[in-house]
């Protein structure tokens, strides 16, 4: 199959309008099992009974912002590198759904928070890490927005997500080096979860449905800018040949 | 030699020109002229480097100049719309300074020579560029065309706000540059005062 | 076909600069005032008690270096963007990450250094003293050409673009995050007994890497904002 037709936008189009009806399916259905297995399944915790449940999503979402600004860098380095239109309409349509992540991650933070230590707000690592990447995804998006000419948005907010990438595991060090309140990190892909296995599979169903979610999401919102960006023909003839006449 | 081949540009949402081929031998000044908008001074970006093409290439030497960029700016001096000069420092200064940026050493008595064959008076040398009128701002920034040996000479509207005093030394000096074999291209609203063997026109329909 | 060596293009760029900065005198003192007033607001909002103020000064003082190099940045590359210099300058025919560097240095010495020069009289007024006092030099020293090198970076992306001021400061923040806590966390460990000696190696590499990566990413991003 020639994949590179479709990195004209008006070809991709229709591939993911195709897709995005499995990815949302999956999406579904992974949350669902998720949260069931979250909410209902897995048994209450010791010290913290069931408020710690919020984790299923806490977790997850935390490291969906992560992987999503990854995602974005890498795809505003595959435009820049390959000038490539349709790379930069992906890592803007990443950005947003990044940064409701992370959001999403900072709530449910601060409502584990309260129960758990008192306070809605803690200055641990991973909370005040997740603040600074939610800076990060903001200054993408408004860096964009603030340039009104849409190749110089692309490349400066490619720019700024690529140094952004970079710092991403500087500030999560450094924020570490700063404080280590934060309840260290209970899953890792290596060491041996301290969790139960039924509450990382739950994790893990939820990470997997928030992955497929991200993916529907940003598909259908590539369509849009798509539709907004290349709608209109770049106008003036295409076929204006200057002419160029030798003075006698 | 300097040749463009299948050059467009695409500017916000307007291509201004597409598949623009011209080719320029030394000792030739090519005269861009068009309408206001029709991309003029885009090209003479994309020819100095600061500008990518969306589509096509430049060729200098046979030699796409995204290949050998360094090599390429050593080759041209390009004085864009904005003069490139520092108000807060004198001509001299500016003088002195843009000429050892581009390589050429430039002391006092030829800085001289150069802002006075321009047509600035010598009282005029030492004082800051702010104080001096738009014309005479002009010159200054024109006045490396005195001092450079480069090959390749990019000019963007150079007569804007000269005389026609102003105008007859510049427009010299450039015969002097073509004589030597040098190619110059030059954004101009008016005609340039030069025998018609030595230009060649190109005409942007934007 | 002369072409600038790079020592030559390098000396011109840091030359010129350093000659303007000479000509506007008001402008390295606009830091320094700026510095001032701010760490002054603290005890003013505060409370003058001093034990307190010890607490916080390391933060306060690191802080409001930071803000001061913040706000410089809109000095960096505007200037010559709006007079037509700054195109001149992605034409000479040298590495622009090395020009980049060299116009980075100038604006420290004007900008930066009177900050690291004024500090420990800041720092007495907090209380601060002895090896604490060394270690707030040394860190500022090391981190205010850090913060220059990073936050060009955000000044050359908004070149030209409406609202620079405040958007420059969101887009460099959370790069300056790092600095921040090793700058500051030196003087509280060094206060604290255990010497800051970890912090500003951590200062240090910050350093470097910055010298390293940084300029790359200002050419490119000059680049973009001179098409």
């Amino acid at each position: 199959m020639n994949w590179s037709k479709y990195s004209a936008p008006l070809s991709f189009y229709p591939l993911a309008g195709n897709m995005i009806p499995w990815f949302s399916a999956l999406a579904a259905l992974a949350m669902a099992v998720g949260l069931y297995i979250g909410l209902l399944v897995a048994p209450t915790d010791a010290t913290q009974h069931d408020s710690y449940r919020i984790i299923f999503v806490h977790v997850p979402a935390a490291w969906m912002s992560m992987f999503l600004y990854v995602v974005m860098a890498i795809w505003a380095g595959i435009g820049m590198g390959l000038k490539a239109r349709l790379s930069f309409m992906m890592a803007q349509a990443i950005a947003p759904t990044g940064a409701m992540f992370t959001f999403i991650a900072l709530v449910t933070g601060c409502m584990w928070g309260k129960p758990t230590w008192g306070t809605y707000w803690v200055w641990d690592a991973r909370l005040t890490s997740e603040l600074i990447l939610l800076f990060q995804y903001a200054g993408v998006m408004l860096l964009r927005t603030s340039i009104d000419d849409l190749r110089r948005a692309d490349r400066a907010s490619g720019v700024l997500a690529l140094v952004g990438v970079v710092n991403i595991p500087i500030i999560y060090f450094s924020v570490q080096w700063w404080n280590t309140l934060h309840q260290g990190a209970s899953v890792s892909m290596t060491a041996a979860p301290k969790m139960a296995a039924i509450m990382l599979t739950a994790m893990l169903l939820m990470t997997f449905g928030f992955w497929m979610y991200s993916i529907a999401v940003v598909l259908s919102r590539v369509r849009c800018v798509i539709l907004e960006r290349e709608s209109q023909p770049a106008w003036g003839d295409p076929s204006s040949v200057p002419e160029v006449a030798e003075a006698r | 030699m300097l040749q463009t081949v299948s050059l467009s540009c695409l500017r916000g949402d307007r291509r201004l020109f597409s598949n623009l081929n011209v080719t320029v031998q030394p000792g030739t000044l090519l005269a861009v002229v068009g309408e206001n908008g029709s991309g003029k001074t885009s090209l003479l970006r994309m020819l100095s480097s600061l500008l990518s093409p969306e589509d096509g290439a430049i060729l200098w030497q046979g030699q796409d100049i995204r290949e050998q960029r360094e090599q390429y700016c050593a080759q041209l001096t390009y004085i864009g719309h904005l003069n490139g000069i520092k108000d807060d420092l004198t001509a001299m200064e500016n003088l002195a300074l843009s000429a050892s940026l581009a390589g050429d050493h430039c002391d006092g008595p030829v800085a001289h020579a150069a802002l006075e064959a321009v047509g600035l008076r010598r009282q005029a040398h030492q004082l800051p560029t702010k104080v001096l009128s738009q014309g005479q701002k002009r010159r200054v920034a024109l006045a490396r065309l005195w001092l450079s040996t480069r090959p390749l000479w990019l000019l963007d509207e150079p007569f804007t706000s000269l005389d026609t005093a102003a105008t007859g030394l510049v427009t010299e000096q450039l015969q002097k540059h073509l004589t030597r074999g040098g190619i110059a291209v030059v954004v101009t609203h008016q005609e340039v005062g030069l025998p018609s063997g030595l230009i060649q026109r190109l005409r942007m329909n934007g | 076909m002369n072409r600038p060596s790079l020592w030559e293009a390098l000396r011109g760029v840091v030359r010129r600069d350093l000659m303007l900065a000479m000509r506007r005198r008001a402008d390295v003192a606009m830091s320094v005032f700026f510095l001032v007033i701010v760490a002054s607001l603290f005890p003013l909002g505060v409370g003058p008690e001093p034990a307190v103020l010890r607490t916080i000064a390391a933060g306060v003082l690191w802080v409001a270096a930071l803000l001061a190099c913040l706000l410089s940045l809109g000095r960096v590359f505007t200037a010559d963007y709006l007079d037509g210099v700054l195109e001149q300058m992605v034409l000479i025919a040298q590495p622009l990450p090395v020009l980049v560097v060299g116009k980075v240095f100038a604006h420290w010495v004007v900008s930066g250094l009177p900050i690291v020069l004024l500090s420990p009289l800041l720092g007495l007024q907090f209380g601060l003293d002895g090896e604490a006092l060394g270690v707030l030099v040394l860190s500022l020293l090391l981190g205010t050409p850090t913060l220059s090198m990073i936050g060009a970076i955000g000044a050359a992306l908004v070149l030209g673009v409406r609202g620079s001021g405040l958007l420059v400061a969101l887009l460099v923040l959370p790069l300056y995050v790092p600095v921040l806590i090793f700058g500051a966390g030196a003087v509280t460990s060094s206060m604290a007994g255990m010497g800051g000696e970890a912090n500003l190696s951590l200062l240090g590499a910050s350093l470097v890497l910055s010298l390293f990566f940084s300029p790359w990413a200002t050419a490119a991003a000059l680049r973009i904002a001179l098409e």
